[in-house]
């Protein structure tokens, strides 16, 4: 199929920037309300085009569909494509920009930069999810922290600076390394194509014989240190504990938009990376660091769920609970199988409805009074009734409750992992109950109660603005938690052939080590 | 015979006389009121040239005077980018001259003779033409570097570059007349076959090492580097652009020439040693600029980190090693052109500044200038999409290539403590606090041209970095076969 339906999704919101800067002049109100609708149409168009591809596309067919291909430097291939896994990425991309958009409608403070940066940041994570070239795919994820860095450092709080350099060092050091798995790679399979091509990196076997280095042995050998090199950059991307830390500094001193983005997509490029690269690439390296992984993800779901529950600021709360939900995450990758695969998938979609509208819930609160600490708020029941519910709705679904989509991927992911390691899933369970706790305690403390703060006597409920920004939110989390089928069916086949894949290559190499040992 | 020779050293020549008739021209008329057109017409004369020296040769390698000049496709590709950056650097520098009173007739003069010797030294096939290049071009910019007669900064600048370049030459030549004395010839095509691999003499390797660590002063690689801040800082910045762009170029050009054309057989001697400078480079390059305020002596540190990953190109000791040394100096001598152009208009009431918290909110003051200061930032600490991440790309490539993946592996992670110095000056111009008094606003003219540029070509360049990466293959493999 020759379409360039995907490089037009990708770029409409760069060429949209691109008019913002060359063509808006001025710093008025005007030239901000001409930015913010420029910027929101161009999102809205870029969903519209979006779906048409999600209607087109056919989940019983495994390969990349919509390939869009053309030569480049080096060799390198500038090739788009979406599989079953991709695609749903995508559309979370252009179904919440949109709304981040019009969640920034309040922004007066140098709004067509604003504009620029969003519109910029959508394309380079629409580029994440569907490139299909090593070098290409390096290009799109590094080249988000530019606009990241940018809007916590000009947008942001008291303390940006601070967040905003860490943000970028420590997500820097990340991806350095993987960038030289990446030259690797490139010499060893001689190409850069991740797939579909007559020789890509998904079908390469990569060298997995045990070597030594200083003296250490390597066990998976090469297929170990580039796991490890990819491991370091999605890691710190998703975030696991114990190098989640940027994260709650950065979401706190975020604005409320650069939150909902972070939470929502930027995170998830870290476990689409675990399973466009990691996972099919180097499943030998995978099966050394699967108990590993298996067991930080434990202790990313209870330790961060206690950490969560000590938080004074709203912010930083739901930050720590993102941490923990991604431990999900990263647990029902590694479990290797096909309910906890379908399980992370849907968890990574799911936390992006849920944790976006719980951002969006603190900036509703945020824009009135202006601070986010806990303690500032009480019996907010009593003049916003519609947030109340609102903010009841997605605290349940955060925690996971049944007829939410925040239960589907938790139970798949849990059920994926039980499978494989007991013990893990025993210890994330625990965790579950944890979430429970801070999630309906901040609810308590925030909602419930009477009004007694002078300060709050005044405050307004849910504008309508607001209120349709949440609504796609609360029916998206409400229709997947009913009917998951809708995920899991487009997800199914790619997820099975990638399940399929990851079990016969460790079989082989199972096999190879066996006849090795036998010839000796 | 001598005929043919001429006509392949011909762009040289018409350099150098254009440069010496220029001189008496100047000296009969009334000097330096000539100076302004003077810049003028060196800067076509080498925009001319450089177009001709593209050009001619199509491809071939033509050897002049038995072997001491060599013009193929490498010389070709390095003469063309410093030709070309020699002019931008000219015609950048002329405003902030002449309202400065340094714009003196000689100072273009000097600058195209300092051409003539990097064009004498990326051709040169002998260890005399390499030195007469070497010194040409060395005595012309020590001159240069303290045009600023009465500013004991830029005269104590002079002096140092003087001082230490005179040892650096000592050293080389020293090297120089080791390599004769035990490969009985000076001239690189006979040294190549007299150093094979297993038969190579102690003498001929020491000769090596002091090789090059005079050229290791003249690339600025730690820890031959002492002199490129204090040189920065004092000289005009205009000339600092210059130090930063055309010689760097031609001095890596001429690193990789003596590397391959005369110890080609013995790549795992000299590999080492490269590896090693580049390293050191690229540390210390990173960790010294962090504590920089003056963004001269900050773009000499930045400038020795960025020598640390070209060479880490040419410790690969490969084809394809040289083409990202190429591709590499050829993104980094646009980028430090648009950034030295951003430092020139940097001025308030008239005044030069330097202090890199000067540029409080800049972004508010000139958004243009800034978002374009931006991507060359970005592009230095080498952050994809901007083009700085392709050379980086490159010389990591070549590097892995050659199994030294322990070096790219170092290289990367300098590059982590680099992108924080590039962030500061960022966050100076984005997040900075509000000021009344701000830089200048003026009208750059060129300076903003260039600026422009440069941040564009970083951006537009990923297409297909406009042909040079298919003309850096071509020059390396016409070098290293």
């Amino acid at each position: 199929m020759d379409t360039h339906l995907l490089s037009i999704i990708t770029f409409v919101p760069a060429f949209a920037a691109l008019i913002l800067a060359v063509f808006l002049r001025g710093d008025d109100a005007a030239a901000g309300r001409n930015a913010k609708w420029l910027a929101f149409i161009t999102t809205t168009v870029t969903f519209v085009i979006s779906l048409f591809v999600l209607f087109e596309f056919d989940p019983s067919n495994t390969d990349f569909q919509f390939v869009d291909e053309a030569d480049w430097l080096l060799g390198l291939k500038y090739r788009l494509g979406v599989d079953g896994i991709s695609i749903l990425f995508v559309m979370l991309t252009t179904f919440m920009m949109p709304l981040v958009i019009a969640a920034s409608w309040n922004v007066e403070h140098r709004v067509k930069e604003y504009m620029i940066a969003f519109l910029l940041l959508e394309t380079l994570m629409l580029g994440v999810f569907m490139a299909l070239d090593l070098v290409l795919f390096y290009l799109f994820f590094e080249a988000g922290l530019i606009p990241m860095f940018l809007i916590i450092g000009i947008w942001g709080g008291k303390e940006r600076i601070y967040a905003s350099f860490k943000f970028f060092l420590y997500t820097f050091l990340g991806s350095v390394l993987m960038l030289v798995a990446m030259v690797a790679m490139f010499t060893e399979a001689g190409t850069t194509c991740i797939g579909g091509c007559e020789v890509s990196l998904l079908t390469h076997n990569f060298a997995s014989d045990n070597f030594e280095l200083l003296g250490i042995q390597i066990i998976g050998g090469m297929q170990t240190l580039m796991f490890l090199a990819f491991f370091a950059s999605f890691a710190v991307k998703m975030p696991m504990w114990p190098v989640h830390t940027w994260l709650p500094d950065a979401h706190v001193q975020a604005p409320t938009a650069g939150s909902v983005v972070l939470a929502a997509i930027l995170l998830k490029m870290g476990g689409y990376g675990f399973l466009r690269f990691s996972l099919p690439m180097f499943p030998v390296g995978a099966e050394v660091m699967t108990p590993l992984i298996l067991w930080m993800s434990a202790i990313a779901i209870v330790y961060t769920s206690l950490v969560a529950l000590v938080q004074q600021d709203m912010k930083k709360l739901i930050a720590y609970s993102s941490v923990a939900h991604m431990g999900f995450v990263t647990m029902g990758i590694f479990a290797g199988n096909q309910q906890g695969v379908d399980g992370a998938i849907f968890q990574m979609i799911s936390h992006g409805f849920i944790s976006g509208a719980l951002f969006l819930s603190v900036g509703v609160i945020y824009d009135r009074m202006h601070t986010r600490d806990i303690d500032a708020y009480g019996g907010l029941v009593n003049r916003m009734p519609a947030y109340a519910l609102v903010f009841m709705f997605f605290t349940m679904a955060n925690v996971g409750l049944p007829g939410t989509s925040g239960f589907v991927g938790e139970f798949l992911t849990l059920m994926g992992t039980f499978q494989v390691n007991t013990w893990v899933a025993a210890v994330a369970t625990t965790g579950v109950i944890f979430s429970a706790a801070y999630a309906l305690w901040l609810y308590r403390r925030v909602v419930m109660g009477d009004l007694i703060k002078e300060s709050l006597k005044a405050i307004t409920d849910l504008t309508s603005r607001e209120r349709w920004i949440i609504a796609p939110l609360v029916a998206m989390t409400l229709i997947l938690g009913v009917y998951p089928a809708l995920v899991l069916d487009m997800i199914g086949p790619s997820v099975t052939a990638l399940v399929e894949n990851y079990d016969m290559a460790l079989e082989a190499a199972d096999t190879a080590v066996q006849t090795a040992d036998a010839s000796h | 015979m001598i005929s043919a020779d001429l006509n392949i050293i011909l762009p040289e020549i018409v350099l150098a006389v254009f440069a010496l008739l220029g001189l008496l021209a100047a000296v009969y008329t009334n000097k330096d009121g000539a100076a302004g057109v003077l810049v003028w017409l060196t800067a076509a004369l080498m925009v001319l040239l450089a177009g001709w020296v593209a050009m001619s040769g199509d491809g071939s390698t033509n050897i002049a005077f038995h072997g001491m000049f060599i013009d193929d496709g490498f010389a070709r590709f390095a003469k063309v980018a410093i030709l070309l950056s020699a002019a931008a650097v000219l015609v950048m520098s002329k405003s902030y001259m002449s309202l400065r009173g340094l714009l003196r007739f000689e100072y273009p003069m000097l600058v195209a003779l300092a051409v003539v010797g990097m064009m004498m030294m990326v051709s040169a096939g002998d260890l005399m033409a390499l030195y007469m290049g070497l010194e040409l071009q060395s005595l012309a910019l020590y001159v240069v570097a303290s045009l600023r007669r009465d500013s004991v900064k830029s005269t104590e600048a002079g002096l140092k570059y003087f001082v230490l370049g005179a040892l650096s030459s000592g050293l080389l030549l020293y090297g120089a007349s080791l390599v004769y004395g035990y490969a009985g010839t000076t001239l690189f095509a006979g040294i190549i076959t007299t150093a094979q691999t297993g038969g190579t003499s102690l003498g001929l390797l020491f000769g090596l090492v002091f090789l090059i660590s005079g050229l290791a002063f003249k690339v600025s690689a730690v820890p031959f580097h002492m002199w490129t801040p204090d040189v920065y800082e004092g000289a005009p910045t205009p000339i600092a652009a210059f130090f930063a762009t055309a010689p760097k170029m031609a001095a890596m050009a001429l690193f990789a020439r003596v590397m391959h054309d005369a110890f080609g057989q013995i790549v795992s001697d000299w590999s080492q040693i490269v590896a090693l400078l580049s390293l050191l480079s690229m540390f210390l390059g990173g960790i010294a600029a962090i504590g920089q305020t003056n963004i001269k002596r900050l773009m000499a540190f930045s400038s020795i980190a960025h020598m640390g990953y070209a060479l880490m190109g040419l410790a690969a000791g490969t084809a394809f090693g040289v083409q990202a040394m190429l591709v590499y100096m050829a993104i980094y001598v646009t980028m430090n052109l648009g950034t030295f152009a951003f430092i020139l208009l940097m001025q308030k009431d008239g005044a030069p500044i330097t202090d890199i918290t000067s540029l409080h909110m800049y972004a508010k003051a000139a958004p243009g200038r800034a978002l374009a200061m931006l991507v060359l930032l970005f592009s230095l600490a080498g952050v994809p999409p901007m083009l700085g991440f392709f050379g980086k790309f490159y010389v990591l490539r070549a590097a892995y290539d050659a199994g030294m993946t322990w070096l790219a592996v170092a290289g990367v992670i300098a590059s982590v403590i680099g992108a924080y110095y590039y962030l500061r000056i960022v966050f100076y111009m984005y997040f900075g606090e509000e000021r009344s008094e701000s830089l200048d606003n003026q009208n750059g003219g060129v300076l903003t041209v260039v600026l422009m540029a440069s941040a564009l070509i970083m951006v537009v360049g990923v297409a297909n970095m406009f042909g040079v990466e298919s003309m850096a293959a071509a020059a390396a493999a016409s070098l290293v076969n």
